[in-house]
């Protein structure tokens, strides 16, 4: 299988490619966010004339008493808060299923998976029934607390934890008189750190993007987070057009948090994701 | 196991499915349930879409300090309100009042989600207040029966370029016949009289409305649908002969391209409801003062009938504690100078009483009419609209299915007539698989 060598210059064509067919689409709300009045049809698609983002974005944390700020806290709230937790939480569970032998060990390991395998759209109703019966319904803990779980992280964590933690590690921790807590947050903890980041950002971006679990739980716009808040202007839109301008501006400050979380991220991931195909 | 949690999966589906499209009986033949003040301080909740309500609530909670409505909002009905309505009619916790538009009521009814506000008589001492036939909207033409305040509504205009016929010496159409006759010349000065929407059927029943048709009726026990009576056939040929023709245009509606064909002057009129008014003002700044609004055509010469499309209504749901002091905000929201102003001022609602159409913002010229009083064609359109059109108990499903056929229609697949006649036959069938009586 020597002598085939794929020419430098095409790799990069492909990439450029590549490049150009995710960013365009950014490029284009960009654009479009910076257009007068929400006129997208207006002047060209892709080059700005008549700039006015700043006039968008003013009108944007104006409007209704500065709303969107407000559902901008809000997911940061939700997302932040959600995925912090939900990583500690999962990267724990798949910890302790990796590392500790007990009764019913795969049982519960195979449920969890299985719950990677239901979509969340469909527990949004059924949770929204129970969180009724608790009085908790319409309430930041509606979404917080059924945002915490990550069955896919516990999979991820599971894997890591077995690949990247050597079992002779803990032992001589143990030996040399280490508490199974101190040694999970003291040895574990920084040896994962790959996988927690990964668990992290792909939670990060499943509590952001979350949709139909706030839609059906919240009926106060308060507690929205911007997804929904977005979606309850641009349904607004047919009787009430100036909303446009708005929707895709927020459409675009909105997608700013991840941006930012991927970027300072990705360096870690890399590693992480690479770490685990090389055991 | 795998393949376990994959049927879990499968009938946590399966269960959903079943929560969201059961339907209870309705037994609501009962009279109106009792309707007492409650002789001390209560709070309500007040679900809607409406932008700037928290401004109109306000002013409400300032002046009764012993009735406060805290009031939430969120998307639009179809968007995911109504869902959340029903939802929490399950669990329980819907709120005291919420934002129904007239074509959504029956369904609520029919899933006995809401309070029949009949026995409140400061609710039954209003009805003179109302335009007639927005009265009929709540009460679905029952005697004794009040399933909502009427809010507001969307008597229908037709919007058209001034300054366009004008230059191209074409009559401002004040029959179908002579609407059609215009198509030609508008087409021949290279524009479109309209463009046809393909999705919204609301529209298309503010004409069938007008037309004198009926799409839906309820005997008591059951319901009858009939999207294929001669007023509709009448209606549907029409427009099928404007589409041959290719007289119209026929852009999706209420996107960015639709706006378009207005703002590039593509697009010469609207046959639309009051609140349209705003829609070309934010969607084609550039025809600013060149709009004008006539009464819409009418079927002989002569005469004077207006189509309705939109429109809405302020529900008690049926877990309130509280009906008399939701009926008494409902009433002050919906009937008040003050609370009506507000609501125009807001989010151009259109009020539902008698009154309403003198309110001072609605006697003003508007400049983008070119100084036009345009709200006094609608305030005489409003007396117009015929009192006896029901929607059924199912809209959201009704209008989607005539919406795909309307869709091959517009692009010459099928023609509207067969779109109704296939939403006629899938709206039974939703009918029955919900259990809800139905003649055929």
């Amino acid at each position: 299988m020597t002598g085939f060598k794929v020419p430098r210059y095409a790799a990069m064509l492909v990439m450029a490619v590549f490049t150009l067919y995710f960013l365009t689409p950014l490029w284009w709300l960009f654009i479009a966010s910076g257009k007068q009045d929400g006129q997208v049809t207006e002047g060209h698609a892709l080059l700005p004339d008549n700039f006015a983002l700043g006039t968008n974005l003013s009108d944007l944390f104006r409007y209704n008493d500065g709303v969107f700020l407000r559902w901008l806290a809000n997911s940061v709230g939700y997302t932040v808060g959600a995925a912090l937790l939900g990583t500690l939480l999962a990267g724990m569970c798949g910890y302790a299923l990796a590392k500790y032998v007990f009764r019913g060990r795969e049982l519960i390991f195979n449920i969890v998976l299985g719950g990677v395998l239901v979509p969340a759209t469909a527990l949004a109703l059924p949770l929204f029934l129970m969180f009724s019966k608790a009085e908790l319904a319409n309430t930041f803990w509606s979404v917080f607390l059924p945002s915490l779980v990550n069955p896919f992280g516990v999979y991820l964590g599971r894997i890591y934890a077995a690949a990247s933690v050597p079992d002779e590690l803990l032992e001589a921790a143990r030996i040399d008189g280490s508490g199974e807590v101190r040694s999970f947050f003291t040895i574990s903890v920084r040896l994962m750190a790959p996988a927690f980041v990964t668990i992290f950002l792909f939670h990060f971006v499943a509590v952001w993007n979350n949709f139909m679990l706030p839609l059906i739980m919240l009926g106060n716009e308060r507690l929205f987070p911007v997804t929904l808040g977005l979606y309850s202007w641009n349904s607004q839109v047919n009787q009430h057009p100036e909303l446009r301008a708005l929707v895709l501006v927020g459409a675009f400050v909105s997608i700013v948090p991840m941006v930012i979380a991927f970027l300072s991220l990705q360096r870690f991931w890399r590693s992480g994701l690479g770490a685990g195909s090389i055991k | 196991m795998r393949v376990r949690a994959g049927s879990i999966a499968v009938l946590l589906a399966f269960s959903l499915g079943a929560c969201s499209s059961g339907s209870d009986d309705s037994s609501s033949t009962e009279a109106g349930s009792a309707c007492a003040p409650a002789g001390a301080p209560v709070t309500l909740t007040y679900t809607t879409w409406i932008p700037g309500i928290e401004k109109v609530v306000d002013v409400w909670n300032k002046a009764n300090p012993d009735i406060q409505v805290k009031v939430q909002t969120g998307p639009n009905g179809n968007g995911g309100t109504y869902a959340n309505f029903f939802n929490q009619l399950k669990a329980g916790n819907a709120p005291d009042l919420g934002h129904i538009e007239y074509d959504a009521l029956p369904s609520f009814r029919v899933q006995d989600g809401l309070t029949d506000l009949a026995g409140c008589d400061i609710v039954t001492q209003s009805q003179s207040k109302f335009i007639d036939w927005t009265w009929n909207q709540v009460t679905f033409g029952e005697q004794g029966h009040v399933y909502g305040i009427p809010q507001d509504a969307g008597p229908m205009g037709l919007f058209y370029r001034k300054d366009l016929f004008e230059k191209n010496n074409i009559p401002v159409p004040t029959t179908w016949e002579e609407y059609a006759a215009a198509a030609e010349k508008v087409k021949a000065a290279g524009g479109y009289i309209t463009n046809f929407s393909q999705s919204d059927i609301n529209q298309f029943a503010g004409l069938v409305w007008q037309a004198g048709g009926h799409w839906f009726g309820n005997d008591g026990t059951n319901w009858t649908v009939t999207m294929t009576d001669e007023p509709t056939k009448k209606v549907a040929d029409y427009w099928q002969g404007l589409i041959d023709k290719k007289l119209v245009s026929s852009v999706p509606p209420w996107t960015p391209e639709w706006d378009n064909a207005y703002n590039s002057s593509s697009a010469w009129t609207w046959v639309s409801a009051v609140w349209g008014a705003n829609s070309i003002l934010a969607g084609a700044p550039k025809t600013s003062g060149k709009w004008a609004v006539a009464p819409m055509p009418q079927w002989s010469a002569g005469e004077k009938v207006a189509g309705n499309w939109g429109g809405s209504s302020t529900a008690v749901f049926k877990n309130s504690k509280h009906p008399y002091e939701a009926a008494k905000f409902a009433l002050w929201l919906n009937t008040s100078t003050e609370a009506l102003t507000l609501l125009n001022k807001e989010a151009q609602l259109y009020p539902a009483t008698k009154e309403g159409a003198s309110l001072p913002a609605l006697k003003e010229g508007v400049e983008f009419y070119g100084g036009q009083k345009i709200y006094d064609v609608f305030a005489e359109a409003s007396t117009q609209v015929k009192p006896d059109f029901t929607w059924g108990p199912t809209m959201t499903k009704t209008y989607a299915d005539a919406s795909d056929g309307f869709k091959k229609a517009v692009t010459g697949q099928e023609t509207l007539t067969k779109a109704l006649e296939d939403a006629q036959a899938s709206t039974i069938a939703t009918l029955k698989s919900q259990s809800i009586p139905v003649k055929e």
